[in-house]
């Protein structure tokens, strides 16, 4: 089949690219692009790890074809960090609450998470609960990640922080 | 997992779009939110030959109110459902089963118009648009023609639309102020398809109840229309001989598959449960 142009924003770069229709994002993000935070986890829409930010809303970057998102704008893992290179709130949060073992669905969790404190800066537990239900996590259950973005969405709150453990 | 190759298309109007769909007839798709489609196609349950994108068409998006009936576009988000304050306020129990519908990320993406005319028993929309006795605009090269949600459904994947048409929107007449509402959902885990679920919407005057449609999902090869135990409350006040007829009633009418989700048995008991508790609901909400 022939390949077709896609242009997109990834992370603040403009991308422009010849890719087969049936080019999933999360392939062309991790094998064109070499942006390899995303993960291909279940691959059947159901576990999150491949949660990307697409021009204001969370998706699973395996079931969405490449040319789907032609002119849009996309945020993965690799984009959160401040241009300094020190932590944004959630992945402070994350490392500061153990809101990881393993490591596999942190990036779509921390994406996920991203979308959601944009959309409520101050989530009840149970909001965060529901509003990370498309994620999985396999290693600890959900207790140290809601903790981590509670812990983010107090630092974006501008609330006082507890201090890291070096 | 890759899908089978496919020749990709993105029109610019519904008018393209049709023209599209007519040309390439069986071999063609059309793509909404993808959320069903693009798992199969990964599955290679389906593999279309042409792929035609709605994504464009501003015209199959949005909500609005006219008159007495709200008209949902097709390509409208289960997200852009679950923000409306129009839809909470003239139809929230479109607002409620939204929110039941698969996970956030999932939402973002999948419309209303996937939902409904994919034809799987498991999605949730089709009960409430039976519920609420809603008509689907449905359009091809030829010209637009309108089915009732309640004729659509024919079986598993199978519906009214013809392989050149395009469900494009849905009017719902807005029911009464002071209705009473509810969709009771068993899944195994949020996210899950229903193991079994019952929409109930419902009036009451004076105490008794003065119309009640029920439908249910995942309880057969399509959504059931449960005509027959809805008229078997109306005229009650919801005392337990009417709530037991009309969930014996609806019970009635149930042919689940036994799947991972349970057996027959196990699956057509707990679809009476969630009649009885989604009638118990909606009757606490209506207003006499």
């Amino acid at each position: 089949m022939a390949k077709e142009k896609v242009r997109m924003s990834v992370n603040g770069r403009e991308i422009e690219a010849l890719v087969e229709p049936r080019t999933l994002l999360i392939h062309f993000l991790r094998e064109e692009l070499n942006l390899t935070g995303a993960h291909i986890g279940c691959d059947t829409s159901h576990c999150g790890a491949c949660t990307v930010d697409l021009d204001g809303k969370s998706v699973k970057s395996c079931t969405m074809f490449a040319l789907q998102v032609d002119g849009a704008g996309i945020t993965t893992i690799e984009g959160m960090a401040h241009a300094d290179g020190s932590l944004s709130a959630l992945q402070e949060g994350f490392r500061m609450e153990h809101g990881l073992q393993c490591g596999f669905c942190t990036p779509g969790m921390i994406m996920r998470a991203h979308r959601l404190l944009k959309e409520n800066p101050d989530p009840s537990e149970e909001e965060i609960r529901f509003g990370i239900s498309g994620n999985l996590c396999r290693c600890t259950g959900y207790q140290n990640i809601v903790k981590a973005i509670q812990y983010a969405a107090a630092k974006l709150r501008g609330a006082p922080q507890k201090e890291a453990a070096e | 997992m890759i899908p089978g190759s496919f020749s990709y298309h993105r029109p610019k109007s519904v008018a393209e779009a049709t023209g599209l769909l007519a040309q390439y007839a069986d071999n063609a798709r059309v793509l909404a939110g993808g959320q069903s489609l693009i798992p199969m196609m990964k599955l290679r349950l389906a593999a279309p030959d042409h792929l035609i994108d709605l994504a464009q068409l501003a015209e199959l998006k949005g909500i609005e109110r006219k008159g007495a009936t709200l008209h949902v576009g097709a390509m409208t988000t289960q997200h852009e459902l679950i923000a409306s304050a129009l839809v909470a306020e003239t139809a929230p129990i479109m607002r409620e089963a939204s929110l039941l519908v698969a996970d956030p990320q999932v939402r973002y993406v999948g419309t209303l118009g996937g939902n409904l005319a994919n034809g799987d028993p498991g999605n949730d929309m089709p009960a409430i648009m039976l519920c609420l006795d809603a008509t689907y605009r449905v359009l091809s090269r030829d010209g637009e023609r309108t089915v009732k949600a309640r004729d659509f459904y024919k079986g598993t994947y199978a519906t009214a639309l013809g392989e050149h048409e395009i469900l494009t929107a849905v009017e719902i007449p807005i029911p009464p102020a002071g209705h009473g509402f509810a969709y009771e959902k068993l899944k195994r885990k949020i996210g899950d398809y229903a193991t079994a679920a019952a929409g109930v919407l419902l009036t009451a005057k004076g105490g008794t109840i003065t119309s009640c449609a029920i439908a249910l999902s995942n309880l057969g090869d399509t959504a059931l229309y449960a005509e027959t135990a809805g008229a078997a409350v109306v005229g009650s006040s919801l005392e337990p001989a009417a709530l037991a007829k009309a969930r014996e009633a609806a019970r009635a009418i149930m042919a689940p598959a036994a799947d991972t989700r349970g057996p027959v048995e196990y699956r057509t008991y707990v679809g009476g449960v969630m009649v009885e508790r989604a009638l118990k609901r909606a009757w606490t909400r209506a207003k006499n």
